[in-house]
């Protein structure tokens, strides 16, 4: 069906065909709408799912726990402060490999109380064991939360995944949504070390450091292998409902001699600035990161690289300029742009471009100006 | 692109009026896109929404800083914001109000009494007159969207036939 | 509410049979699901009343544990003592966890007992909101707080649930301030279920346990249980302890059914004459020392506990 919606409801949307068994959540804004929306479904009959109204975030990520481990599909969501706050379940839920699907609508932290979107949130995550992907739009937050679904559940991952968007820039705004019949595209759920209670086992107990050790590796090897079948599950999803995604979405890469990468919704906005640039005869290209976790191997070399980070490592720097530095061995224009949903424009991505100094960090609107 | 940014008040409906108009546009089979500007949710405080239409996927998230149309449902905003700043040369204001601006300076001009039309049709949620669903009659008169579309958008999202009546009242009301 | 109605028929009937047939410990079944190679420590109570928990939940049932004693009384990886699943948790996160299994096994039509076995510390400090959470959502699961009165498997630091005046590490001269009233806190949550249980009665906590799983919704259970090292006593005094604590009045054995209070057995007589209360301070080393002033406030809040449940079983409130 084709309709508009804003980013919250398409996930609503997404969460209500892929039919969790249990669903527990804390509202938070910008992520409220997703709760509403869930909530209604419950209560008119649409979604035949158990909602738990949790009393804190901590308390949605162990109820998701122990519902996951009992042995059904299990969604929550949040943002901001709140996935701060469930921080050490987030870490436990990969540790007990437990396919959760959380749809996280990235947003700033306090001091001072601030709504509107960055990725800090998501990223200080980055170590625990979830798979994370970004999108850029309403359409993609519905398919990327379908497929969050069969991916975490396959047996090769068993590690949650984090579906995260931009807060307000995407949440709240409407776009076109074609929803999908899924048919057979989700298989029941199927957790091998579901609890039985016939075969009676310890969870998570007292454990020395070399079985520790492996369990671990065990994780990491589940990431790397969820490459593969993140690639399988795109595939198949491009085949039964015509759409297509991959790690990154490249935009005029292919001659580029300057690319800017840059993650949600500032990634698609960047697609706007290439063309203005394109127009003025600048051989520049976009890569929209998609997928941070596990991060994926990226072609930029012999290019001018400019990375825009909606976030920042302190004492450090921005975490995506770094990531690619680290994984490519090129130096970057680091430009620090949108932190607490400071107004960026195509205009402005054109000029990051225009003015780039390779290897150098600028905080746009603030060091760029000293 | 077409851009057009509403300034209302908080409750007034202007956030509403958005989404109504980028599903109208939707279902004239263009690409929309609305996007409320949010602050903390206060009742009273001014608020702008964004809605861009176009034949083309839009890709841009930004706000909008060169409106081609700016709709104003309470005229009392105007003492506090300067509504029409960044209005691109040749664009559209439009208001809610019985009366023309005093000053257009060549910009074009146009003005239904949407709080009058909501009134006469009884729609007044929570003391409040409903604006945002005359507004898009008179949007459709501008030739921004059409009737038709206005009215399915508006059945799709409430189920009070006023709210029809309300948009097509202004519909007739418009002079162009 | 016809939920409510049944249960409370099938408390009834429960309660007849259980009278009837559990009246001594050898009607106590013979299975195991706390096995002897459980890790805890030398006449530990609260291995001795999971033990208990267990014969009377049976084998369709799953532990959800927050770190606490029974986190290495369970055993260690890949080993374990108990023949029921055991599902580790972290410290805050029992009550909600089983929020979500009891959940899913719902989804699911599964009759599985969720069981929550807690220590204070999890229960009274840090998992107090999850708790409250759960009670307040009507979570159908049992939770049950062992109180061995302080962390006791990090080597005894201060709980909320430490009493007045008792050594622990972080309260080297005494603790300062009262035991936190759990049990208050959990009825202003209604639940259909509560009751008090110590280790030294297996026979009452066993009946207790098999009443709380026949009721539908949150149910709690808060025992007593006395620990060696922590509370400073030699390691077969165990059970003498915990009768000391309700013969004194100190711990007092109730249950309230759906707001009904009952006083049981034991704690009837002690209610009504309450041994000294310096025999159960002065056999453990954690009140050494105690003055007369804190031993006059204890003496005074045993006395309060004691008038406000005959008031409240009189229906004198």
């Amino acid at each position: 069906m084709l309709t508009i919606a804003t980013g919250n409801k398409a996930v609503a949307a997404a969460v209500k065909a892929a039919r969790p068994g249990v669903i527990a959540a804390y509202p938070i804004t910008p992520q409220t709408e997703i709760v509403e929306q869930i909530a209604d479904y419950v209560t008119d009959g649409d979604l035949e799912s158990r909602y738990i109204p949790v009393e804190s975030e901590h308390s949605a990520m162990a109820a998701c726990i122990g519902a996951s481990a009992g042995g059904v599909r299990t969604f929550t969501a949040t943002s901001s402060h709140g996935l701060l706050y469930m921080h050490e379940m987030v870490h436990w839920a990969a540790g007990a490999r437990l396919p959760i699907v959380m749809a996280n609508v990235n947003r700033a932290l306090g001091p001072g109380w601030n709504t509107w979107a960055e990725h800090t949130d998501a990223f200080s995550q980055r170590d625990t064991g979830w798979l994370q992907v970004f999108v850029g739009t309403v359409q993609e937050a519905y398919d990327a939360t379908l497929m969050a679904f069969k991916i975490a559940e396959n047996e090769r991952v068993l590690l949650p995944v984090m579906v995260n968007q931009d807060g307000f820039a995407l949440s709240h705004i409407m776009q076109s949504l074609e929803t999908v019949e899924i048919g057979d595209f989700l298989p029941p759920f199927h957790l091998p070390h579901a609890i039985d209670t016939e075969n009676p086992c310890g969870y998570g107990p007292m454990t020395g450091p070399a079985d520790y050790f492996r369990f671990r590796w065990d994780i990491e090897r589940s990431m790397r292998d969820a490459r593969g079948v993140i690639a399988d599950v795109e595939r198949e999803f491009a085949e039964r409902f015509g759409r297509t995604y991959g790690p990154t979405e490249d935009y005029r890469c292919e001659d580029a001699d300057v690319v800017v990468v840059a993650v949600g919704t500032l990634g698609k906005e960047a697609e706007m600035a290439i063309d203005r640039l394109r127009d003025e005869g600048v051989k520049a290209g976009s890569m929209r990161l998609r997928w941070f976790r596990p991060f994926p191997d990226l072609d930029l070399s012999g290019r001018d690289v400019v990375v825009i980070d909606r976030d920042y490592s302190f004492g450090f720097g921005g975490v995506v300029a770094h990531s690619i530095r680290s994984k490519t061995g090129i130096e970057p224009y680091s430009v620090i742009a949108g932190l607490g949903g400071q107004e960026v424009t195509y205009n402005d991505i054109a000029d990051f471009v225009r003015n780039r100094r390779p290897g150098e960090e600028t905080w746009f609107g603030v060091s760029d100006h000293v | 692109m077409y851009e057009i940014r509403i300034h209302s008040r908080g409750g007034q409906g202007g956030v509403t009026a958005a989404k109504l108009l980028a599903l109208a546009a939707f279902r004239d089979g263009k690409h929309a896109t609305a996007c409320p500007f949010y602050g903390a949710e206060r009742r009273g405080a001014p608020v702008v929404s964004f809605v861009r239409i176009d034949d083309q996927p839009i890709k841009v998230y930004s706000q909008i800083h060169e409106p081609d149309l700016v709709i104003v449902l309470d005229t009392s905003i105007m003492d506090v914001v300067d509504v029409l700043q960044g209005l691109k040369d040749g664009g559209t204001v439009f208001l809610n109000s019985a009366h023309a601006l005093e000053e257009c300076n060549g910009t074009c001009c146009r003005h239904v009494d949407l709080t009058g039309i909501a009134l006469a049709q009884d729609l007044v949620v929570a003391g409040s007159p409903i604006l945002n669903t005359p507004v898009l009659g008179a949007l459709a008169k501008m030739g921004i969207v059409t009737l038709p579309s206005v009215e399915q958008a508006i059945q799709e999202m409430f189920a009070d036939e006023r709210n029809v009546k309300a948009a097509k009242a202004a519909y007739e009301e418009l002079k162009v | 509410m016809s939920g409510n109605r049944i249960a409370k028929l099938s408390l009834q009937l429960m309660t007849i049979i259980e009278e009837r047939s559990v009246n001594n410990l050898s009607a106590i079944p013979k299975e195991e699901y706390l096995y002897k190679c459980t890790s805890a420590c030398a006449g530990c109570s609260s291995s001795l009343c999971l033990r208990y928990v267990l014969k009377a939940a049976g084998p369709d049932s799953v532990l959800v544990v927050p770190a606490c004693c029974t986190s290495v009384i369970q055993g260690m990886y890949p080993g374990t003592a108990m023949n029921v699943p055991v599902y580790n948790i972290a410290f805050a996160a029992a009550a909600a966890c089983a929020s979500g299994m009891s959940d899913a096994f719902a989804t699911l039509g599964r009759e599985t007992n969720v069981i929550v076995y807690a220590g204070d510390g999890g229960t009274v400090d840090i998992g107090i909101q999850a708790l409250s959470g759960a009670f307040e959502r009507g979570t159908n699961f049992l939770y049950i707080c062992y109180d061995n009165e302080a962390y006791g498997n990090t080597g005894m630091q201060r709980s909320g649930s430490t009493p007045l005046g008792a050594r622990t590490t972080t309260t080297p001269g005494g603790k300062p301030t009262a035991k936190k009233d759990l049990d208050r806190i959990v009825e202003a949550h209604n639940p259909p279920y509560m009751a008090t249980a110590c280790s030294a009665y297996p026979l009452d906590l066993y009946k207790k346990v098999k009443k709380a799983l026949s009721i539908e919704g949150p149910k709690f259970i808060h025992i007593l249980a006395p620990c060696p090292p922590g509370w400073r006593y030699p390691t077969e005094k165990t059970v003498e302890m915990g009768k000391l604590a309700v013969k004194t009045a100190q711990w007092i054995l109730y249950e309230r059914e759906f707001g009904k209070l009952t006083i049981n057995g034991p704690s009837k007589a002690a209610m009504k004459k309450p041994a000294p209360l310096e025999d159960y301070i002065k056999s453990q080393g954690r009140f050494k020392n105690l003055s007369p002033e804190i031993f006059d406030l204890m003496r005074q809040q045993v006395e309060q506990n004691i008038q406000r449940l005959s008031r409240e079983e009189a229906g004198v409130c």
